[in-house]
This record gives C-alpha cells, sequence and structure tokens, in this order.
C-alpha cells in the first residue's frame, strides 16, 4: 500500500511550491502570477492529502482542509480576475509595474 | 519497484515539467495550458493516493472552472498570442538561486524528520465525506460549510461589484 514514502511525496510539493514562487519573483503579468498562486495553493492541497494519509488514516481531516481550500481558492480567483479586468479598462495594461497609483 | 510506485514517479514527472513550463514560457496562453495539464496531473495524483471525491472536485473546479476563467481573462485582456517581454537575467538568476536554496533547506528539513506513520487503512468514502461535512456533532464541519457558502455569496456579488462598468456621466 505505502509503497512510495511519504518524503518523497513531500518533496514533490516543495518542488511545486517553489516553482510556483519562481514565477511570483519573476513574472509581471498579473494573470500569470495569479497562476502562480493556483500552482502554490495546489501544493499546499497534496501536503494535507499526503499527512491525512500516511500519518492519520483514520481521520478525514485534511481531505475538508483541501475542499475548504479548494472552494476559498475558486473565490479568490473570480475576484482577482474581476481586478485584474478593471485595472485592464483603466490602464490598458495588466503589468504590475504600470499600476503605480498606490504606491507611496 | 512496484507498478505503483512509478505510475507516482511519472506522475510527478509530468506535474513538475508543466509546472516548470508554465512559469517559463513567455506566451501567455501557452502558459494556461501548461497549468491545465499541471492541475490534471495533481488530480491524477489524488486517484493515486485514492482520495477520488478530491480528484473528481479538482477536476470540476480547478480544470473546468479556474483555468476557464483564466483563459478568458487572457481573450478580454490582451492579444492570446502576443509575447510577454523578456525578463532581466538579473531578476532570473536572483530568483533562481532563492528557490534553490528555500527548496535545499526544506527537502533537508523534510528527509531529517521521523514521521510517526500509522499502518491503518486509510478510508475516504463519498458517503463518509458527506455524513461528516453535514454533521453538527463534534467532529462535523457544518459551521464552516456554512461559512463558505457565505464566503461565495459575498466573493460572487464583489465579483460583479469590481468589475461592472459604470455608467457615462452625460444626462
Amino acid at each position: 500500500m505505502n509503497e512510495v514514502p511519504l518524503t518523497h511525496i513531500l518533496v514533490l510539493s516543495t518542488a511545486l511550491f517553489f516553482i510556483g514562487m519562481f514565477g511570483l519573483f519573476t513574472r509581471r503579468n498579473m494573470i500569470t502570477i495569479l497562476m502562480s498562486v493556483e500552482l502554490i495553493l495546489n501544493s499546499v492541497n497534496i501536503n494535507f492529502v499526503a499527512f491525512n494519509k500516511y500519518l492519520f488514516p483514520e481521520k478525514l481531516d485534511g481531505v475538508f482542509f483541501v475542499l475548504f481550500i479548494i472552494a476559498i481558492a475558486a473565490a479568490e480567483a473570480a475576484l482577482a480576475i474581476a481586478i485584474i479586468i478593471n485595472l485592464y479598462r483603466n490602464h490598458q495594461s495588466i503589468d504590475v509595474d504600470d499600476a503605480t497609483e498606490m504606491k507611496f | 519497484m512496484a507498478n505503483s510506485s512509478i505510475i507516482f514517479y511519472i506522475l510527478s514527472a509530468l506535474i513538475l515539467t508543466t509546472a516548470i513550463l508554465s512559469v517559463t514560457t513567455l506566451k501567455i496562453f501557452r502558459a494556461a495550458i501548461w497549468l491545465l495539464f499541471s492541475l490534471i496531473g495533481i488530480a491524477g495524483l489524488y486517484f493515486w493516493l485514492s482520495v477520488e471525491f478530491i480528484a473528481a472536485v479538482q477536476i470540476i473546479v480547478y480544470v473546468g472552472g479556474i483555468v476557464v476563467l483564466i483563459i478568458f481573462s487572457i481573450f478580454l485582456t490582451q492579444q492570446s498570442g502576443k509575447g510577454m517581454q523578456k525578463n532581466s537575467l538579473r531578476r532570473i538568476i536572483a530568483a533562481t538561486i532563492a528557490i534553490a536554496i528555500g527548496f535545499v533547506m526544506t527537502s533537508l528539513l523534510i528527509f531529517q524528520f521521523d514521521f510517526k506513520l500509522e499502518n491503518k487503512i486509510f478510508d475516504s468514502g463519498i458517503a463518509k465525506i458527506g455524513t461528516q461535512m453535514l454533521s453538527v456533532e463534534k467532529d462535523g464541519f457544518a459551521l464552516p460549510f456554512e461559512v463558505v457558502s457565505i464566503l461565495l455569496l459575498a466573493a460572487m456579488v464583489g465579483c460583479i461589484v469590481i468589475a461592472i462598468k459604470s455608467k457615462p456621466q452625460e444626462k
């Protein structure tokens, strides 16, 4: 049943998290930044399910956390895209370097 | 090596390759498609972990909902074939060093930590999930469920308010 050790799944989700961080560091376009955030949220979900299955198999708390994270991620993506579309209407651009009005 | 672990390593290779391509490609539409493949790979990983309900939710919400939303917003905000401008080499090198250090340190921690594995049967049947989700007893999740539904409603109203086109002012 548990032929693959837990550490390998955790290393996979760590790698996915840092790939998302790389996207956050290098991208300047708001939609691609949103994609990187989705990758990071997915790596957290893999962690929750793996811990639930390997360490606490008689409970289901990790599965419920994943369900709620997915619901909140959907709400977050919808709101972020509404903000991006509004910004595009005002600036004709969704580059984060162009949106500097609120910079102090 | 057993078949099941071979499937796991193939799935991880698929997820990581498509994720790397998704954050490095210079065409935004291709980035969305690579993200789609990465999310499908993660759904396959959930099937491999035998949490079928999460895998189904992942396919419905992420692949069917969020990626389609992202592709729509790409169409609404720019020409899909137009590439993004190249990043400066300095920023790419700095980001690579930062994530390499973070990845190595986290992996060292993971390999050193002694996990107390349990060898019980993991049962995540949909009936069990549904009963516990709507239960108001001690381990039930009825209250978070209701709070999330109100959050979704608020997010929906917020999206409409933010993205609505204001009427022109002249009479």
